[in-house]
Order: C-alpha cells, then structure tokens, then sequence
C-alpha cells in the first residue's frame, strides 16, 4: 500500500521513494550520505531527486545543489529531537529553497504547528496519526514570530496591523 | 520570513506599571488552554504514551511529582497585579491545598492540583492574562528580570519593556522548543544585579556605550546545576534594535551544536565551554551577519508603546521623611530591612518576607495572597512584585504608610525583618516534595531558623545569602549562596556538603566546598562555626562573603573540623 502523507494540508499519496524501498523510482530520496558520495551518477540519471537529512548532518553542505533538489527531508530521531527546525529554517530563508520541505521519523501532531511555521510543508507520519492532523497546522490562529508557513492553507499573522 | 516592526498593535498606556493583554495575547493563551485539554483527554483515553504526554506536559509546567502533579505557573519577570494574586490564591484553595510556592525564577508552583483538573486551571488563569507556558521543558522558559525595576535608584533603564518583547518572541517560538536543554535568560538594567544573570543561560545587561546609545551587553553560558560556571561575555555592545535577531542566533548555534547525547552536557554552558568563548562568538557572530537584517528588527516605537505600559504610576509628590523615627524598636529593624530605596522621594518598595522561621522558605497561603492583594490596592498601585529570592514586594509605598502596612503584615506572619539576613534563606522545595531531591532542603531551613533565633546576632552579621539546594540540580542556587548548602545521599541517608564564597550579583562566584559533608543535625552548628571565624576576624564593615575571598576556606574549615559536633 502506498505511503500516505499530509502535504500542503492534504493526505495524499507519496510519490516519492526512498533508495532503500525502490532505487529505480522516478523520484528518489536519497541519504545525504549517497548523495555526497554519488552525487554524480545520481545527476546524470536525470530524474527528480530529494536528500533526507540526519539531525547531525550539516544543512550546510548542501546549499550549494539546492536548486537541483525538489524534495529535502529532515529526519526527527525521537520526541525531544528539535534540530530539524533549525535546518528547515535555515534551507528555506538562508539558502530560499521552494521544493518540498519534509518531516519524517518521529512526527507527532503536537509538534506540526511548529514544523510548518519553520518552513516544512510535508509532514510523514503513521496512518492513524494522519486522519486529523491537518487540523493541528491551525492549533494557534495568532503568533508573535515572523513565518515561513505563507504557502499553507491558514494564514499567521506575524505582523498585526492596527488595531489588531 | 518578514523583516520590519515588531509588532504593531496600537498605542495604549494604563499606568499601572504592567503589561495587558491585547487581543492576540488573549487568542494565544486561549488556544493553548484548548490545546492543553486535548491532550490531556488524549492521555487519559490512552492515546498519547506516557512519554508522549511527557513532552507536552512539561511545556505546560507540569510535572508529575512525589506526591502529585506539580504544576508551575509563570510570573513574567515577576510583575502581578493585585486581580492576578487574588487568582493564584483563589486557586491555591480550590484546586490545592491552600497555599502556593514562589520560585527562585519568579514563578509559582502548586504542589497538589490533579492532574484532570489542571486544564480548568489553566482556563481561570488565562482569564486574568496568566498561563504556564514553557515554565519547564527543554525551551525558552520564563523571562526574568530585577525586581526593584523602574524604583531603584540605581537603574539606568527600565528592563521591564524588554522583558515583555523577551516574553512575546520567545512564546511558542517554532524553531526553539525543543532545544537540547531549558534556556533561561535575565534581563537587568540596574548597576546591582538583582537577578542572577551571571549564572543563566544568557544575561542582558541594558549598557550605555560610549556614544550614549543605549544597548545590551550579552552573556552566555552561565548556570549552576551539577557543573555550575558564571556567563561569558559574547558581545560588550549590541545595538538595541538587533537584540531578537543576536538572541536567534545564540539559540540557533546552541540547537544545532549543543549536546543530546547527554542531558548533564546539553546546557549552553557545556557548549560554550568546550568551543571557548572566542570560538563560540565567532559561530553566533557569523549566523547573526547572515540573518541580522533579514530577521525582526526591533523598532524604537515598539519599545516605545511597550515602555507605555510601564509608565510610572501617579505618585504624589512628597518628600523624604524619617517613618521609623520615634517608633519601636521592632518597627525600626522592619524598616531598615525589609524596605528599599526608591527614586521618587517620599517613596520607599517594601519586601514581604515569606522566610518566617517556621514557614517553608518562599511558601504562601491563600489567606496571605489575598490579603497582600489588598496591601497593594490600598497602598502600592495593585501591583506585587516576586524576587529572586522567593519573597514579596510592594514597590511603591508611601513612606508615611509603611508603619499601618507593617503592622497589618505583623499580624499576618509577613514582617519576620530578616530581608538580606541569614534567614532570608533561598530553598528548593526538597526531598518533602521534588521527586529529583536526594535530601530535606525545608526541615533544615527549620534548623537553621531554630538556632539562629537571636536578632541581634543576626543584625550584627549582616548581609549574609544562605542557599540551599536538596540536590545538584541547584533549584536553590547553593553555589552562589555567601553560604550554600547541598543535600546529598550518603547511603540512604541526608547528608549537606557545605560551600562558603559564593555570590549571584554583578560580582558572582562560585562557593568553595569546605569539606566532607555534615549530618542533618549538624548543618547548624557548621554554620555556626564558619559565623564564629566571620565574627573573629572580620574587618570593619567586611560582609561575611568579602572575609572568605580576603581569607580563604582553609580558616573556616579548620574551625569546623576541628572539634566533633555533639549533636
């Protein structure tokens, strides 16, 4: 059965595949550990690639093929794990990636309000956890942070106007 | 991303000295009592696991304690009105057991709500503009600050507008809530450091450079715990309007570098220790030249509209009087103690001690929040303030008032005139109730009291900080403490390890360990043996703390070993 996820607000189905499930998809996540060491024979393949990232690996290294990738992942190891909301912010306003911006391994309702404000806008997360959650993006209507979460279907305010 | 104002919402200034809610900040806590209740259902449907729930309780401040959930409540920077402390007492005697207890962080705990009616708490909170986000969790936690602002005449700015713009971006800030460890962070703008910053995890110290601009020197890697180190300076000068973006560059270096693997290692302090602080500047310095013009900008008109919240209240104009002349004895030393200077002459801040002898140090009941309530609407504006360290304050007081305000805080055990002596103890709540203490922190408090019962003894040690903690983790600040005090386990039994030549101030420093540690029984009489060399061979007006940096340990310790203690 296909993986299924909330992105930009709506279940769908994955038509992404990671390397370890089916190297010849179209559209391939690779580590970023394949990606550092094949960069270039996975180029030359010509299809649609996306890297997951590690909590530990530096968001850095990857800047410099940010226009070549549609899909970055950001891998959450357990409910206290929160580096991935530093690269999530720091891809989308220091290095302005637009492509798909994913949350997989431990992703939990309470935690998506904050993953999208940071910038992510796929969320991977267990078939029964999925029903409902797109309801936890609007958990709060108001916030005092500027926001990376423009493109989702609820609008923050991050600046109030007058007489708000 | 947006750049620009911070915040916009238009001017409205009440005069009372606190900030009030706007219709966001009302949105927001509102939500998050919905929130909080959902999750709480979840957890009791089974739902949510055990460490599920965990994660999302701590944020909320509660704690599953020896006897009950704890639940802490925050005090921003420690200001409440009269109408909020009428509410923590109301709450204190439905949902507890009549009483609450003030915190070394400017905040309250409930020691026996239920864990189902926690939600209906948070409910009645949120009505009077109060709530208990991110008082505990591995986030940003509640912003503390000098508890004589805006009086003391020592102040160069009000920290008080700073510390709200503190609370606002760093309330459920999406990249910063789960960082590797709780973040602190104080904010002073006073020449005497009222509020520990040496010791949190960053220190704001409002400075004027050289220009006359006004801005921050910043500080990190401060904090106590099992591996206590004072704060570093990261940046002698920042320029005001930058301080949300150098604070998200502090924070973004910590959350993508500081420690998981090991919750002792994961505080900034380790961080900045193992990088250096040259290093660890280097890495916030480079992030911020990234980010510091992309990201919020503070705007002089919001510190402006923010400062308008704590415009002065309507004093009357009056002149320095001489209250205590003439009077008794007993209200001569409360004046002298337990009031402080204010800038505004025929004005003085008065301290509600909450160290009586028999109490647990910082502890209240409900009867005593409401009365105080009442002290503060008829003489100090409807404003209280908690301190640092866990009493009470009336910040503006008439000075002809302050005899008719002792004698009713007299009556209600309020007025023990003990402000910066040693039984102004600092406590954690201890083995009686911290499900983290290895030892009585209260009981010993109670010894201590016992055999230090003489006033004038007292008076005539003069400025002496006692701290006690019942485990390493420091809640009671041990380290800093003139004399700090450690319960630890000795083979299932309470032990005290003792340190002497600590300070939390502008000149803070770390408490030397005088040796092995003592009984239970014995804390006193140690102390009393360090109070025995101070007395000896102090020089004229030399503060307990300056004769052990002039000294050293080894005369104190060589006293307190040198003879068994017959308990």
């Amino acid at each position: 059965m296909p993986r299924r996820l909330l992105r930009d607000g709506r279940i769908v189905e994955d038509d992404w595949s990671y390397r370890a499930e089916s190297a010849d998809a179209a559209a391939l996540i690779l580590t970023f550990a394949e990606w550092q060491t094949e960069r270039a024979a996975w180029m030359a393949r010509g299809e649609r690639l996306g890297v997951v990232l590690q909590p530990a690996d530096n968001v850095e290294l990857l800047a410099p093929d940010i226009s070549r990738l549609e899909l970055i992942g950001a891998q959450f190891s357990g409910p206290s794990e929160g580096r991935g909301y530093s690269q999530a912010r720091v891809l989308r306003e220091q290095w302005k990636f637009k492509g798909e911006l994913r949350a997989t391994g431990f992703v939990r309702r309470d935690q998506l309000f904050f993953m999208a404000r940071c910038g992510f806008n796929s969320f991977e997360m267990a078939d029964a956890d999925l029903e409902g959650a797109a309801e936890a993006l609007s958990t709060f209507s108001k916030a005092y942070q500027p926001s990376n979460d423009a493109g989702l279907p609820f609008k923050l305010q991050s600046l109030r106007p007058a007489g708000a | 991303m947006l750049s620009g104002n911070w915040r916009l919402e238009g001017y409205r200034t009440y005069g009372t000295g606190m900030y009030r809610y706007d219709s966001v900040d009302k949105t927001l806590v509102k939500e998050r009592v919905a929130q909080f209740r959902d999750q709480t259902r979840r957890f009791l449907a089974g739902q949510l696991s055990d460490d599920e729930f965990r994660h999302l309780r701590l944020r909320n401040g509660l704690y599953i304690q020896r006897h009950a959930p704890m639940l802490r409540v925050a005090i921003p920077y420690g200001l409440l009105s009269s109408k909020q402390l009428r509410t923590l007492g109301s709450i204190a005697r439905r949902y507890d057991r009549g009483y609450g207890h003030f915190t070394t962080r400017q905040n309250i705990q409930y020691n026996w709500p239920k864990l189902e009616d926690v939600p209906d708490i948070l409910a009645e909170l949120a009505e009077v503009e109060m709530h208990a986000i991110q008082t505990s969790g591995n986030c940003i936690r509640n912003t503390t600050s000098d508890h004589l602002a805006g009086v003391s005449p020592d102040e160069l700015q009000d920290p008080r507008p700073w510390c709200e713009l503190i609370r606002q971006w760093s309330t459920f800030h999406p990249e910063f809530t789960y960082l590797p460890r709780k973040f602190k962070i104080a904010v002073t703008g006073a020449a005497k450091d009222r509020a520990a910053s040496l010791v949190h995890d960053v220190g704001l110290h409002i400075v004027r450079a050289p220009s006359g601009e006004l801005g921050f020197e910043i500080l990190a890697g401060g904090g106590l715990g099992r591996t206590p180190i004072i704060g570093q300076v990261v940046r002698e000068f920042l320029p005001r309007e930058h301080l949300l973006t150098y604070l998200e560059a502090i924070l973004r270096v910590y959350n993508l570098e500081g420690r998981r693997d090991n919750i002792h290692k994961a505080r900034i302090k380790i961080l900045v220790r193992s990088l250096g602080i040259e290093e660890f500047r280097r890495r916030v310095e480079a992030e911020w030249e990234l980010t510091r013009e992309a990201g919020p900008r503070v705007e002089d008109a919001e510190i402006a509209r923010l400062s308008g919240f704590f415009d002065p209240p309507a004093y009357r104009s009056l002149a320095d009087g001489e209250p205590a002349a003439g009077k008794s004895t007993a209200f001569r030393a409360w004046y002298r103690y337990n009031t402080a200077a204010h800038k505004v002459p025929g004005y003085r801040a008065v301290y509600v001690s909450l160290k009586k002898p028999d109490v647990a140090p910082g502890d209240i009941t409900d009867a005593q929040m409401e009365l105080i309530a009442d002290l503060a609407d008829r003489y100090s504006f409807g404003e209280v303030r908690v301190t640092h360290t866990q009493n009470l304050l009336l910040a503006d007081v008439e000075q002809d008032k302050t005899f008719e305000l002792w004698q009713t805080l007299e009556k209600a055990g309020l007025a023990t005139p003990n402000i910066g002596t040693l039984t102004d103890m600092i406590c954690c709540p201890g083995l009686d109730f911290c499900s983290l203490a290895n030892a009585g922190s209260i009981d010993v408090a109670k010894l201590i009291n016992e055999r230090f019962d003489d006033y004038d003894y007292i008076y005539d040690l003069g400025e002496l900080d006692v701290k006690m903690s019942g485990c390493m983790n420091a809640c009671g600040h041990h380290h800093v403490g003139h004399i700090g005090i450690l319960g630890v386990d000795k083979s299932g039994e309470e032990w005290y390890q003792i340190t002497i030549g600590g300070a939390a101030g502008a000149d803070a420093s770390l408490g030397q360990v005088i040796g092995p540690s003592v009984a239970k029984t014995d804390v006193a009489e140690t102390i009393a043996r360090l109070l025995e060399v101070y007395v000896e061979r102090r020089l004229p007006e030399e503060r307990f703390l300056d004769t052990v940096r002039r000294l050293g340990v080894k005369p104190f310790k060589e006293r307190v070993y040198a003879a068994p203690i017959a308990a």
